[in-house]
């Protein structure tokens, strides 16, 4: 048996802010092999990111670390700035999350790979800089390396940045690569691109990865061994195969049960052939600058949602269907077709209709953060639309605000809180009770679960389920994950480019895709189990 | 299964305090003490100005011209041999009253224009800003010296009028752009989408949130004020006698404060003192309320 290449023992992270101290980490043990791939794996707040950022001694001044971290024979707790930085980007680099934001905008992502080149070998020539750097744009699969080097980072995609980032971390050619949510920002088929290009890399290079995530479908893609974390404890540890056909913590199963899988539900009922609640017809937004000319968002787009059913609008980034969802609410311009609320057109609606209309739509946005008023508590949040838009008041705006918050699952002393205080998840019930307050005929959901973690969004999930089966509106479900629509939706529109490329039956969609791009989209959803997952990849290149 | 994983009754709360904690710093502490005497000198003057004996700033005597301390007149005599201390407490209340009402003007003008240009857009918008840049790129003493001169009484009124007319741009700008971020948050896309009247999610909405780098602005922005009527009042286009005020005494003592530094120094004192305390007042405003400092 081989010496690991990194050997934390007993590690603790204690943070330290403003005289209050919290353990992030706690003891935790792991080790990676040479050439192996461990996946880190953990909701937000687990201490993963902590772990890994210790590795590299990249922890903010508050934090106070214990324990022992070896790279092979080397000590790292404890070295000073100096001798981290012989470490830091040649024998282990790192990957961060977010790849347009970690390249420079000012230089061209040839000047920024030999940069890194001439780091780790200043003897090297310029023209030996450049033949470095397009072998390295070479490995992680750029398309004519050569003329990219030119090119600045707004001009790639967020895949291809991510590449670049790869690619700049392998100029020192490290023994260890820690990838921290590598894919999470990018869409699901670019995120299948990037995880081939990993995969590889440790094939060919025998680079040893530590990857950071939270989507246990990346896990199943690409890990070798499973770290499980929570609390900043250390659960589980287990080789990939083993952690998914057998849990033996029962975080471990209670993660793996909250993540949504396509192809559980059975089909539907027939649908209500009543009239459409909402009704999209030959949308087109058209979006005009001085500089850039017109930019067609939404092109020629038809469908219906009916009374009581739920429609998603599937699509990855910029395929323009959130723009579809504001155009619903009056928030995006019309520059052709028609949008139906509830029978009323969008466009040209009097103020008196347009009331009517804010009435009969209740919107849950994406970013949890972001879409409650922060200096309003949460009882004032939900009792505002009641008390302004119908006029409740007294003792029955406070039991309709009671009742509302007791169905997401929010009572007593939760009402008097602020936003701040309370956790992602808590947030989102919040706003689909605000949402539903009006008692909306249809609800549009933005993303609604995109931004929290898995058991959470299992959470909130069901209980916007079992509002809908209640209250039985109908719901513009907007969303990039496929598995979550397949648990939710009746009916599901996919988008691409702004054009609407399929629109049918859930079942039809996701099984018989008719579709080069639907199916494409499918394909690239990783599943939770690593050997299905295996035996989809092959698939995916044999085609 | 998922149940477990969740805190379902409210945990003790504790970020209640905020302020409680902001006022237990020393740098809010300080200057807070020291602009709540000032400000008890401002508005109980008589009372500051007697404790030595000889309250009344405007008895005189020509023979003791810019005699030194003695007992009974701390600061000593200025060149009409008047009390140099009577006048410096006297002088607290237009400083002070100057810096405070050409804020509260300015920021008036600033939150109204800067909200119709930071939620209307559009032409209101260009309009507003354009405004703003016109404001802005006037040369502000010079502009200064042409409205005095052509206002016929120049009281703590008329001066403060004319500098908040040059001091809202900077705070228009600021509200502007901060409501401007606000707007295009969710919680106000949510609140428009309910349907709410653009009164209400302006007031309870965008306003409350926008406000806070502002304020912290506008308080630094007393200091610069009250500096800027001294400058004005030395260079002898600010307030007149019989008006009493720092930046006249400063004038007053230009001619003399080789033989008689004191004239110079209690009023200088007074006016550094007063400045200081607004300005790290703000400062440690500012970072108290920075969010990124209080995850």
């Amino acid at each position: 048996m081989t010496d690991p290449l990194l050997t934390i023992d007993g590690l603790s992270i204690d943070f330290t802010v403003d005289g209050s101290t919290s353990r992030a980490v706690d003891r935790a043990s792991l080790e990676v092999m040479p050439g192996e791939v461990v996946a880190l794996v953990g909701e937000s707040g687990s201490g993963k990111s902590a772990t890994a950022m210790a590795v590299l001694g990249l922890l903010p001044r508050t934090a106070t670390v214990a324990g022992s971290i070896r790279l092979r024979d080397l000590e790292l707790s404890g070295l000073d700035d100096e001798q981290l930085r012989s470490v830091r980007g040649r024998r282990v680099a790192m990957v961060f999350q977010d790849p347009q934001g970690a390249l420079n905008p000012v230089f061209s992502i040839g000047f920024q790979l030999m940069e890194a080149v001439r780091q780790q070998d200043p003897s090297l020539d310029r023209a030996g800089r450049r033949a470095r750097a397009i072998e390295l744009l070479g490995q992680v699969e750029i398309p004519d390396p050569e003329s990219r080097l030119g090119y600045y980072p707004h001009q790639l995609s967020g895949g291809q940045c991510q590449r670049v980032m790869i690619a700049m971390a392998l100029a020192s050619e490290p023994e260890l690569l820690i990838a921290d949510e590598p894919t999470t920002a990018l869409d699901v088929t670019v995120q299948a691109e990037i995880l081939e290009v990993l995969r590889r890399l440790r094939d060919r290079l025998s680079t040893a990865i530590l990857l950071i995530t939270h989507d246990m479908g990346v896990v199943a893609d690409l890990a070798d061994r499973v770290v499980v974390m929570r609390r900043g404890e250390i659960v589980e540890t287990n080789t990939a195969v083993e952690l998914f056909e057998r849990p033996q913590a029962d975080y471990t199963r209670e993660l793996l049960a909250a993540v949504p899988r396509i192809g559980l539900r059975p089909s539907p009922t027939a649908l209500d052939p009543a009239a459409p609640v909402l009704e999209v017809a030959d949308l087109v937004v058209d979006y005009r600058s001085r500089l850039r000319g017109t930019f067609r968002a939404v092109d020629h787009v038809s469908f219906t949602v009916g009374p009581h059913e739920i429609v998603a609008l599937v699509g990855e980034s910029g395929s323009g269907k959130t723009t579809v969802g504001r155009c619903a609410i009056g928030l995006a311009p019309i520059s052709g077709g028609h949008v139906r609320v509830g029978g009323i057109d969008v466009v040209g609606a009097s103020v008196a209709e347009r009331r009517t209309m804010h009435r009969t739509v209740g919107v849950v946005f994406q970013n949890p953060a972001a879409s409650l008023n922060p200096r309003y508590t949460v009882e004032q949040t939900v009792s505002e639309p009641l008390s302004v838009i119908l006029g409740v008041r007294g003792r029955e705006l406070r039991e309709r605000v009671v009742g509302l918050l007791e169905s997401v699952g929010l009572s007593g002393d939760w009402m008097s809180r602020y936003a701040h205080e309370l956790s992602g998840g808590q947030r989102q019930r919040v706003s689909i009770a605000r949402a539903v307050a009006l008692e909306p005929k249809l609800l549009i959901a933005d993303e609604p679960t995109s931004a929290l973690d898995v058991s959470v969004q299992a959470r909130v999930l069901d209980v916007f389920r079992e509002l809908q089966s209640s209250l039985g509106f109908a719901c513009l479900f907007i969303s990039h994950d496929l598995a979550v629509v397949d648990s939710l939706c009746d009916r599901i529109a996919v988008m691409q480019r702004g054009r609407l490329v399929e629109y049918g039956d859930r079942e039809d969609v996701l099984t018989r895709p008719g579709d080069d791009y639907t199916r494409r989209l499918v394909a690239s959803v990783p599943v939770p189990d690593p050997v299905l997952q295996a035996q989809r990849r092959q698939e995916r290149l044999a085609s | 299964m998922t149940e477990a994983l969740f805190d379902t009754t409210a945990p003790a709360r504790s970020g209640r305090g905020m302020w409680v904690r902001i006022l237990r710093r020393p740098s809010v502490i300080v200057p807070l003490a020291a602009l709540g005497l000032l400000l008890l000198i401002a508005l109980l003057p008589a009372f500051f100005a007697g404790l030595f004996g000889n309250g009344d700033p405007r008895v005189c005597d020509l023979s003791r011209s810019i005699d030194g301390p003695e007992p009974g007149h701390p600061f000593g005599f200025d060149v009409q041999g008047c009390d140099v201390y009577a006048n410096v407490i006297y002088g607290t209340q237009s400083s002070i009253a100057v810096g405070v009402l050409t804020t509260v003007l300015s920021l008036l003008v600033a939150v109204v224009l800067g909200t119709i240009a930071g939620t209307r857009g559009g032409w209101a918008d260009s309009v507003i800003s354009r405004l703003t840049d016109i404001f802005l790129g006037f040369p502000f003493l010079l502009g200064a010296i042409v409205v005095l001169n052509s206002v016929s009484e120049r009281t703590v009124f008329s001066v403060s009028l004319v500098l908040a007319l040059f001091s809202w741009p900077l705070l228009a700008r600021l509200v502007r752009s901060s409501v401007r971020g606000i707007t295009g948050s969710e919680y106000v896309l949510a609140a428009r989408t309910m349907g709410l009247s653009w009164w209400r999610v302006v007031t309870r909405y965008i306003l409350p949130n926008a406000l806070a780098p502002v304020i912290v602005v506008a308080t630094i922005m007393i200091g610069s004020v009250i500096v800027s009527e001294s400058t004005l009042t030395y260079l002898g286009i600010g307030l007149e006698s019989p008006a009493i005020s720092w930046g006249l005494q400063l004038a007053s003592a230009q001619s003399k404060f080789q033989l008689a530094p004191h004239l110079l120094l209690f009023p200088s004192i007074f006016l550094a003192v007063t400045v200081l305390s607004v300005i790290v007042l703000g400062d440690s405003l500012r970072a108290a309320l920075d969010p990124r400092r209080n995850t």
